[in-house]
């Protein structure tokens, strides 16, 4: 009696070579509850086989790395004894399907990715790509999208209690169809609270905590690993159901059960729930887990083996005890009022093998399930570009045209303030935040340690889809400098790669240039990888979304003192702008300029190449202000980034001081390019306590600033002010 | 001094409590599980912020009912100082310890800012060492609009029960100055007694030099300054 139909392999998202290679392995058909357990360890979410060839290229080993790739969070050292761990991770799909629902527990699950290796978290930051809110066609639904996703994270942190600090929000066509959701989570703790997720010692007893399973988010990891269509509003129902209140209990809990010493292995059930948290703990340690699933505590009635298996139901873990010492652990979650059951044990032979009252209804090796999944080496051609090389002439415009220009630029959605978002999370809860959102890079401060980390999240598709090897390098060089201005330095980085359809050659060799730029740049400023995610398949109805890497940075302040402010704090002050505007020997500035925000906003085009990047002369810039940052010479500092130097003063004037600014440009480069386009590196700075000439006739709340911008200079400020 | 924090066991805002009166303050603080009937000889009881039980029903509704309740109740009818800061002040009226009710925010939206207070009476033993400036307090919740029936908020300002108003920088409680839509912009009330308050904003999360606010200062000060009297 065969169950398993070509067709219903095909539902599964496995192909025919892929089905070929079970049955081989197997020597038989495999059961039905083994096809949904192999389709959604081998779906691009969890084996990453499209991208795990060539994320071997990244660099992840480093001084200060505890922990790399392959856990749930990577670590990294913060000194005196205390570690950190952190982690960024997708939920792209389901925030489309349903947004407050996918982005809470967007949260939820890399909340549990942070605590299930034993840290508390501290920090939130998320990154955020929508469709135009004013778009005819798709505004409605783009602003539906929106209040579902900022609600869904504001109802998960806040409730959680974890402060979300920082982040970033970017509205552009190409995301209409496919909103990004990526959540970076960081935890503290000491180097000997670390716990993986190991299945250790066979006879040991597989430990079941948190919420019961139901029949919500099944095959969620499948639903992630596929284009969408006109009908996915029809797969609500695989979108998980977030309780933070709950995963608050189950963080309480585990933090203790932890200290009890009785825990010798614990992983969160995360995208395939049950499937993936048994053959990962054992596949990590080489040893089988067997459960039987009628000890599994389940909220709905007549679920069946398969159900149980690849629901997605949140807030549960599974752990690996010390036999014997069960009940120190039972003690713990029934305190908290929450479940906790044996349902299986740990056994030799690296087997992963499910019963069913008794029954056997899958039995698989563990290695088939994770390392041995499918690896694709696909192919690829060149990057697929989104604009032409070349775009209309630009003309310059005089005083009162770059005026208007900056009025339409602060006003535009990427560039305006966001505190419309970030008033809705709370991102003071725990009295640790130094630096919340709106500044260069949040900076959260570590009582326990006495030092103080900084982090930043930065992405640019629009860089990427004109050149994804450049456009990836600048954003991990964005995020070093954002944390650079706050003095901190680069630990260790993690990335959410949000890509479209791999199996596209030109999609592919996007991901291929992006992974070869993020490697190349977070070797050079010391930031290794420590983990992350791949978000494959961002595509609706064949139109994929700009190559979109995100990348996380931590870095490390010594001691608890916020940083300076991005605002200017007094009148009088000299503004000093580092590392020069730009170069003055690149004949591609016409181009260059067609990835500005000038060439977004008000001519509403898309051209050419990203801003030239040179990474030495980058970290020479980042060097500077970290050192500047940490000795206190600067009163105020920002950097400069999208809308270029002008919207970097005019931010800067926005403090509750009210101040104004008075730049003097020296330079022969037409003024849109001088003002409005990202210089290769720099930040600016009023240096304290060095006065110029007030500026004469202004009004008194308006201060003067005297910067002059020349050829392009070295780094050092005497050439300004 | 010596403080007890409550911990219910979706309250988020304990440690900061904890910390603030600790290490800020330089008092003697404890940790009261919700379960637990003992205050531990504590001279005052912290309802910090957070979200009790989830808050699913309504905010505080469930807590209410939790074993500490009672013994806090006992202690307040003895004169001792209760303060409920947020989702502690949420429950003090669920546990009708306190007047009116916290409803959702006017813009429906959750907040998280520092917004201006003026102590509407110094009269207290929470208010007692305020400035006669407004003083800075971060507020951060989704349900923070303060309602009760006209008569019972007639009653609050006669008696001086209203502890704290919202309002501007030249001190006046405006209607842009009220963050969240609370009837006559009040931000913390008292009890009968006076020695139950219950507030909206956070003092704990300005207690830290290290964070740019002090001004929640006050608000312990006073309560120390009347503990000492007690004494």
């Amino acid at each position: 009696m065969s169950v398993i139909t070509p067709e219903l392999v095909r539902e599964h998202g496995v192909t025919a070579e892929e089905y070929e290679r079970i049955t081989e392995r197997l020597g038989r058909e495999p059961t039905l509850t083994e096809l949904g357990i192999i389709s959604v360890m081998w779906s691009e979410h969890c084996s990453y086989k499209s991208s795990r060839f060539h994320l071997k290229g990244l660099p992840t080993k480093g001084p200060g790395i505890l922990v790399g790739p392959g856990e749930n969070a990577g670590i990294v050292d913060i000194g005196g004894g205390w570690a950190a761990a952190f982690k960024i991770e997708s939920h792209n799909h389901p925030s489309f399907v349903e947004p407050f629902q996918g982005a809470a527990t967007g949260v939820g699950g890399i909340l549990r990715d942070i605590f299930t290796m034993g840290a508390r978290p501290i920090a939130v930051l998320d990154s955020l790509r929508f469709g135009p809110l004013d778009d005819p066609q798709t505004g409605a639904k783009n602003r539906h999208i929106v209040k579902g996703v900022i609600g869904g994270i504001s109802h998960y942190g806040n409730c959680f209690g974890v402060p979300t600090v920082g982040g970033e929000c970017i509205f552009e066509p190409g995301y209409s169809g496919n909103p990004l959701v990526n959540v970076f989570a960081l935890g503290v703790f000491k180097h000997d609270e670390i716990f993986f997720g190991r299945a250790e010692g066979v006879g040991n007893p597989v430990i079941y905590v948190g919420a019961k399973t139901g029949r919500d988010g099944i095959k969620g990891a499948s639903m992630a690993s596929e284009e969408f269509s006109e009908d996915s509003e029809a797969k609500r129902p695989n979108v998980q159901v977030g309780d933070p209140f709950l995963e608050k209990l189950l963080l309480e809990a585990c933090l203790e059960a932890m200290k009890t010493g009785a825990v010798l292995g614990i992983q969160d059930m995360g995208a395939a729930g049950l499937t993936c948290s048994t053959c990962e703990m054992g596949g990590r340690s080489g040893a089988g887990v067997e459960i039987d699933l009628k000890l599994v505590p389940q909220r709905e009635q007549g679920m069946s083996p398969y159900e149980i298996m690849l629901s997605e139901s949140q807030e549960r873990m599974l752990l690996v005890a010390e036999r014997g010492r069960e009940q120190e652990v039972y003690d713990v979650f029934h305190k908290w009022g929450l479940d906790a059951a044996e349902i299986g044990t740990v056994t030799d032979g690296g087997l992963l093998q499910v019963k069913d009252h008794g029954e056997t209804v899958a039995l698989l090796e563990n290695s088939f399930l994770t390392d041995d999944a499918p690896l694709y080496q696909r192919p690829y051609t060149e990057p697929y570009r989104s604009g032409p090389l070349d775009g209309p002439a630009v003309a310059d415009v005089d005083g009162p045209g770059a005026k208007a220009a900056l009025v339409k630029l602060l006003a535009s959605s990427d560039l305006c303030s966001k505190r419309w978002i970030w008033e809705q999370y709370d991102y003071q809860v725990r009295t640790n935040t130094l630096s919340g959102p709106g500044a260069d890079a949040a900076v959260v401060r570590v009582k326990e340690a006495g030092v103080s980390l900084a982090m930043a999240l930065d992405g640019n598709g629009r860089y990427c889809s004109l050149d994804a090897r450049e456009g990836a390098k600048l954003a991990v060089a964005e995020a070093c400098r954002n944390v650079s201005v706050t003095g901190g330095q680069p630990l260790g980085a993690t990335n959410c790669l949000n890509y479209g359809n791999p199996e596209k050659p030109e999609i592919m060799a996007q991901l291929v240039a992006g992974i070869e730029g993020l490697g190349e740049a977070c070797a050079h400023f010391g930031a290794p990888i420590t983990g992350g995610n791949v978000s494959l398949y961002n595509e609706t109805l064949g139109k994929g979304i700009y190559p979109t890497p995100v990348i996380g940075v931590v870095g490390l302040r010594p001691g608890m003192e916020p940083p300076q402010p991005v605002d200017f704090q007094a009148p009088g002050r000299t503004l000093l702008l580092l590392g020069g505007l730009l170069p003055g020997s690149d004949d591609q500035l016409e181009r260059r300029f067609g990835s500005s925000q000038y060439a977004k906003v008000v001519t509403g085009e898309l051209w050419g190449l990203p801003p030239a990047l040179d990474l030495d002369f980058e970290k020479r810039v980042q060097d500077a202000t970290r050192q500047i940052a940490r000795e206190g010479l600067a009163e105020s500092m920002h950097d400069l980034s999208d809308g270029g130097l002008l919207v970097a003063a005019v931010e800067s004037c926005f403090g509750p001081k009210r101040l104004g600014a008075r730049l003097e440009i020296e330079t022969d480069l037409p003024l849109y390019t001088s003002s409005f386009m990202k210089p290769r590196r720099a930040c600016c700075s009023p240096r304290r306590k060095r006065t110029s000439t007030p500026f004469a006739g202004s009004p008194n709340r308006s201060a003067s600033r005297r910067c002059r911008l020349a050829k392009p200079s070295p780094i050092t400020a005497s050439t300004c002010g | 001094m010596k403080f007890g924090v409550v911990i219910f066991p979706g309250s988020n805002c304990d440690h900061d409590a904890l910390y603030a009166l600790e290490s800020n303050l330089g008092q003697k603080s404890v940790p009261i599980w919700h379960q637990s009937e003992d205050l531990q000889g504590c001279d005052a009881i912290v309802l910090p912020g957070g979200f009790s039980y989830g808050d699913y029903l309504r905010c505080g509704a469930i807590a209410h009912f939790s074993p500490v309740m009672g013994a806090i109740k006992r202690f307040a009818d003895g004169g001792g100082l209760v303060i409920g800061i947020c989702n502690g002040f949420q429950v003090l009226t669920e546990a009708r310890m306190l007047p009116g009710a916290l409803v959702r925010n006017a813009s429906l939206h959750f907040a998280c800012k520092t917004v201006l207070l003026e102590a509407a009476t110094k009269d207290s033993p929470f208010t007692s060492e305020c400035p006669d400036r407004p003083i800075a307090i971060p507020i951060a919740h989704g349900e923070g609009s303060y309602q009760a029936d006209e008569q019972t908020l007639d009653t609050l300002e006669r008696e001086g029960r209203v502890a704290f108003r919202y309002v501007d920088a030249s001190g006046a409680a405006t209607p842009q100055a009220n963050p969240n839509g609370s009837a006559r912009n009040i931000a913390g009330v008292l009890s009968e007694g006076r020695n139950v308050l219950g507030m909206m904003p956070h003092p704990e999360r300005a207690a830290d030099p290290a964070l740019g606010l002090t001004d929640g200062r006050f608000i312990f000060e006073s309560m120390i300054g009347a503990l000492s009297l007690a004494r």
